[in-house]
């Protein structure tokens, strides 16, 4: 997949796919040209009178548009209000409310003993507010005419529900009415209402019931299910999942809640606590690595916070490894722990083995570490391999030419990227690369190799005349002519 | 303001009107001066109803953004809270009602909510103890709101999520509700064709909430002829690629809400002679983006390699315009020039900022990376190598780019391959989650969920029997002058717009096999028409079809929908409408858990 340039380019001329690119000369001369041609005309006019067409602030708002005048009036107000801000007295009469997923439960907060009254029924919270208006219809359907009617069926409730008007659903005793009425609302989609019948259910019918039935009706629960997320009812929400047999939503669900905590001995432990979940085979192992993970990062930061050997002195760590994924992991441990025994926690070597991290990630994580580091000689011996016969041969497995890229990244000097130049097979690319990187030995060599003087000649023409390069090739063509016969 | 609303086929500005009206008597209902505490996100849709001059006609004096604390001081008689229906909106609210100055005259308190009331808030506030302090509390149906001449969106950012993972209609209901509206505005559409599960629910709501309706019919006219509803994911692969239309780079660029962009400042400073060391501005340039503005009406919707070209056209036009002065010789004629003045200097910025916006494109569709994956893309399109793993995806993962990046790749590879094998499957998880966090797991777990990721249980992929059957891929796709819709992705013909296209002509009957292969089931309905409004139509008239896509539509889908109404024979134009202006990385990103934690 990683071509060359020149490659690619052949590769889209003779298959069958259409790059993507400008006529690029072209193009860029229709896009200058037009450029010329603004600012020419720019020129023509004096700007000051772009006042009369184009009534916008620098920010591109039209003037007089909502969003600006939101600033614009803030604006002038806060200017005098910011002084009196600091004194304003702090307010702790008002009972704070739990945000999502604080733990709090709706029907906790209703039978507390500081509220009165308990529930409140609908019909109770609309005839509070009987003055309201409510936006005018665009047509006033038939069912309008109704109103009066004392017994109002499960149709009719929810017909009124959904137009804002006063309604009771005291009225749906037993459980067969209740049930007609959440099909009805159901059957309507209209989420607001099933949640609010949801809500009555919830607080008539017992658990198991209500659980039991819900398990028949889809909609239903979904929205059961994300009221109880929005309530922050987490609790029974577990339960309901584990109910319906839904064990493998119930342990993400579960799992999901240690984004909320911050505390990071506070998230382990509830990772932990995870471990016996009924997730996915796959899932349960990634969740068992994910524990592990912040266990280790907490003992490898409580060392290196009041570490004081030479490497962290001479680069001082920028931000705490807690919370970072496990390549990022691996890249600090590769870069402050190397070559610590695999006995060690913060070892590379631990760490590879306990997360089963694959060579080439392993490859790829240390070179960019060791790299960063200069440190060359670690560089070498990462792609040495010993055959049987205990001669080392240069091995990788994520192909030469990254190696190459990576150390060039790194600044490496012009001989270890030449040495990685050199173990790259495609001969193209090598050069390319060379080229890239300008490594010219590496180029003079493989043209020579290839016995193509041609190229030779005019690679000559591209080095800087007299310079050591220009000098090889002038040996080296002269040479060929007796030698080679090239 | 809105005059672009009423260039198209159907007059939208009638809808904007109506909204208008509506906001109007709701203002009017809080008798005396007022001030809107506005919940910020809201203030961009309804920038797109109305101006600060609307309000201010209605006694609105000081305007603020919602947040905890007390309210600003200001000396008028109501506060009218505009808010979506959100408890953590509700805490805020409660929090400023109770931390009224005492001492002071009491102001009337009322709620506005968008676009619909929520039992659940309201009940929010009695718990908090302040429903009993609003005066009125009241909903403003914003479902539809007018975008473009022929766009209309509900920019409810979850409406995918909501329908596909978290199993929650209400944004059907919504919908369904809206087009209701647009019935009663523009008459009933007799009409309905739909295709996918929520296509469905929606048809069945109109058609309940219609005999609800019975016996008031509207006696207008019907100017839509027809109404298609096409769920999301019937097509789950188009957003996933990359947009390669004008309009549809800069969405996937920078990102383009409510009409407007922000732009990286740099290019947009304005050189004046002898201001050499002026500061470069710092803050983004803002530009509002639609089809008011000729020039960009005219190019939005072009592929990207044919925009320099028409900018360049555009340039020499201008200039010659420019170069008239020299000719106007008689007081007549300089009067004359000078008239035009007003015009070609907008247009002249016009050309400015586009030229500027087509550079900064440039540069990274030039670049090697977009090169390499959009390479990918193609490939996967085209159906090749889909069933290994990918050896640029795993590159990218490597490198650590941007985890969306790799989420939209891996899930077009397991589109089109009708689901990955489960090693490939596996691998794929497995390196994302070492290298972007084990948390992810949650957001791998929705992807799979809503089926944009999943591993293959037959071994029998029909991807590649509907890119044919379909025509998705177009070997000879014309950048410059386009003959079919796949221009709008250098190749590739969007699903969604293909089957549009079939329907109107010859007829879904023609791939009735391949409709079956697609999730969801396709369904006709017709509205009886009250007598009398039956359209009696001209020889060579064109069709109207209102084009609606639940859970999302991407600007170059919009771009191919409006190449088919410009086409010479198509004989249908096309309005389109959709719950919220997509591209592929706001649509995973949608699906994410805890997306604010992203790198």
């Amino acid at each position: 997949m990683n071509r060359g340039k020149t490659d690619e380019d052949e590769y889209w001329n003779s298959s069958k796919f259409r790059a993507f690119t400008f006529d690029d000369e072209e193009d860029i001369s229709k896009l200058k040209e037009s450029k010329k041609a603004v600012n020419s005309i720019r020129s023509l006019v004096d700007d000051d009178e772009d006042d009369d067409v184009e009534k916008v602030s620098w920010s591109g708002e039209p003037i007089g548009s909502i969003s600006w005048s939101v600033k614009e009036t803030a604006s002038s107000i806060r200017s005098t209000g910011e002084a009196r801000d600091q004194s304003f007295p702090k307010i702790d009469t008002a009972p704070s409310l739990p945000k999502q997923g604080s733990g709090y439960s709706l029907s906790s907060l209703f039978k507390g003993k500081s509220r009165i009254g308990g529930f409140p029924s609908f019909s109770e919270s609309i005839s509070e507010t009987s003055t309201r208006v409510y936006a005018p219809e665009l047509r006033r359907p038939k069912a309008e005419y109704k109103d009066y009617i004392s017994e109002w069926n499960p149709e009719e409730t929810v017909r009124r529900m959904q137009r804002g008007k006063a309604y009771s659903l005291e009225r749906f005793r037993s459980l067969q009415d209740k049930l007609l009425l959440l099909d009805e609302a159901v059957s309507a989609h209209d989420g607001n209402v099933i949640t609010a019948v949801l809500i009555y259910l919830k607080r008539s019918l017992s658990k198991e019931i209500l659980f039991r039935e819900l398990a028949e009706r889809e909609v239903a629960l979904s929205h059961y299910v994300h009221y109880l997320k929005e309530m922050g009812e987490q609790r029974l929400l577990v339960e309901l999942l584990k109910s319906l047999g839904r064990t493998e939503d119930m342990a993400l669900m579960q799992y999901k809640e240690h984004l909320n905590i911050k505390d990071e001995n506070r998230r382990r432990d509830f990772l932990k606590s995870c471990l016996s979940l009924p997730f996915s085979p796959d899932d349960s192992n990634h969740v068992q690595d994910h524990y592990t993970l912040l266990e280790r990062q907490i003992i490898i930061e409580e060392n290196d916070k009041r570490a004081n050997t030479d490497i962290f002195k001479k680069y001082p760590r920028k931000a705490s490894i807690l919370n970072m994924p496990i390549i990022t992991t691996l890249y600090y441990s590769c870069f402050y722990h190397y070559g610590e025994s695999e006995g060690t926690y913060s070892s590379p070597a631990n760490i590879r083995k306990t997360f089963k991290i694959s060579e080439k990630q392993y490859i790829l994580t240390a070179l960019g570490a060791r790299a960063k580091l200069k440190s060359w000689f670690d560089v070498d011996s990462l792609f040495n391999s010993k055959n049987w016969l205990g001669y080392t041969k240069k091995r990788s497995p994520i192909g030469f030419h990254r190696v190459v890229d990576i150390l060039h990244k790194n600044s490496a000097p012009v001989q270890v990227l030449q040495e990685y130049l050199c173990l790259v097979d495609d001969t193209e690319l090598k050069i390319s690369l060379a080229q890239k990187y300008k490594c010219h030995d590496v180029i003079i060599n493989t043209y020579k190799d290839l016995k193509d003087r041609q190229q030779l000649i005019v690679y000559r023409g591209k080095v800087e005349r007299g310079s050591p390069e220009d000098r090889l090739i002038e040996e080296l063509l002269n040479n060929s002519v007796r030698r080679t016969g090239m | 303001m809105a005059a672009h609303l009423s260039y198209g086929r159907v007059n939208l500005n009638i809808l904007r009107e109506a909204a208008r009206k509506e906001l109007r008597e709701f203002l009017d209902k809080c008798a005396g001066s007022k001030a809107i505490v506005w919940d910020e996100y809201l203030t961009g849709p309804f920038g797109l109803i109305a101006q600060y001059s609307l309000l201010k006609e209605h006694e609105v004096e000081k305007m603020f953004t919602l947040k905890s604390g007390r309210l600003p001081p200001a000396d008028v008689k109501n506060i009218i809270f505009f808010v979506r229906p959100r408890l953590e909106l509700m805490d805020i609210i409660a929090e400023n009602i109770l931390s009224e100055d005492k001492m002071q005259t009491p102001r009337e308190f009322n709620i506005l909510f968008v676009p619909r009331r929520s039992m659940l808030c309201e009940q929010r506030l009695k718990e908090q103890g302040v429903l009993g302090a609003f005066t009125n509390i009241d909903e403003y149906i914003l479902d539809l709101i007018p975008y473009d001449g022929d766009l209309l969106s509900m920019e409810s950012e979850s409406a995918f999520r909501e329908c596909y993972l978290e199993n929650d209609q209400t944004s059907l209901y919504h919908t369904a509700k809206g087009l209701m509206t647009l019935q009663a505005l523009y008459g009933t559409i007799p009409q309905i064709f739909g295709k996918g599960e929520c296509a469905r629910h929606v048809a069945n709501m109109m058609l309940r909430m219609k005999r609800e309706f019975a016996g008031s019919q509207t006696q207008i006219l019907p100017v839509f002829d027809t109404l298609l509803l096409l769920d999301r994911n019937v097509d789950l692969l188009t957003p996933l690629a990359t947009q390669l239309t004008y309009e549809g780079l800069i969405d996937e660029i920078y990102g383009i809400t409510n009409g407007y962009v922000k732009l990286p400042p740099e290019k947009f400073a304005q050189k004046k002679q002898g201001e050499g060391g002026k500061d470069l501005p710092t803050e983004p340039k803002k530009l509002q983006l639609n089809s008011a503005e000729e020039l960009y009406a005219e190019i939005r919707d072009k592929n990207f390699n044919a925009v320099g070209a028409a900018l360049s056209k555009k340039a020499k036009i201008i200039s010659a315009a420019f170069e008239e002065r020299h000719n106007a010789k008689t007081v007549g004629e300089i009067k004359q020039f000078v008239s035009q003045l007003p015009h070609m200097q907008a247009a002249r910025t016009s050309l400015a900022n586009h030229t500027s916006i087509a550079e900064l494109i440039k540069d990274i569709t030039t670049s090697e990376a977009f090169f390499d994956n959009l390479t990918v893309e193609q490939e996967f399109m085209t159906g090749v190598d889909t069933d290994k793993v990918n050896t640029y995806i795993e590159d990218c993962i490597a490198q650590k780019d941007p985890l969306l990046k790799i989420l939209r790749l891996v899930c077009m590879q397991s589109v089109c391959n009708n689901g990955l094998k489960q090693k490939v499957l596996d691998f794929y998880k497995r390196e994302i989650l070492q290298t972007y966090g084990y948390e992810h797991l949650l957001t791998l777990n929705n992807l799979e969920k809503v089926g944009l990721l999943k591993p293959q249980i037959t071994t029998r992929n029909n991807y590649p029997t509907i890119r044919k059957t379909l025509k998705l891929w177009m070997e000879d796709a014309n950048e410059q002058n386009p003959n079919d819709i796949s221009y709008v992705y250098s190749g590739y013909a969007p699903l969604s717009v293909r089957l549009t296209q079939l329907l109107a002509r010859p007829g879904w009957r023609s791939i009735e096999e391949v409709l079956k292969m697609l999730p969801g089931p396709h369904f006709e309905e017709r509205q009886q028409l009250p007598p009398g409004l039956h359209k009696k139509r001209q020889q060579g008239e064109n069709r109207t079809t209102l084009v609606f896509f639940l859970g999302g539509v991407t600007y170059a889908e919009i771009a191919a929908l409006r190449f088919l109404s410009q086409m010479e024979d198509s004989g249908t134009e096309y309005i389109i409408a959709t719950t919220k202006l997509i591209n592929g990385t706001s649509w995973i990103k949608s699906l994410m858990d805890r997306p604010d934690q992203q790198i």
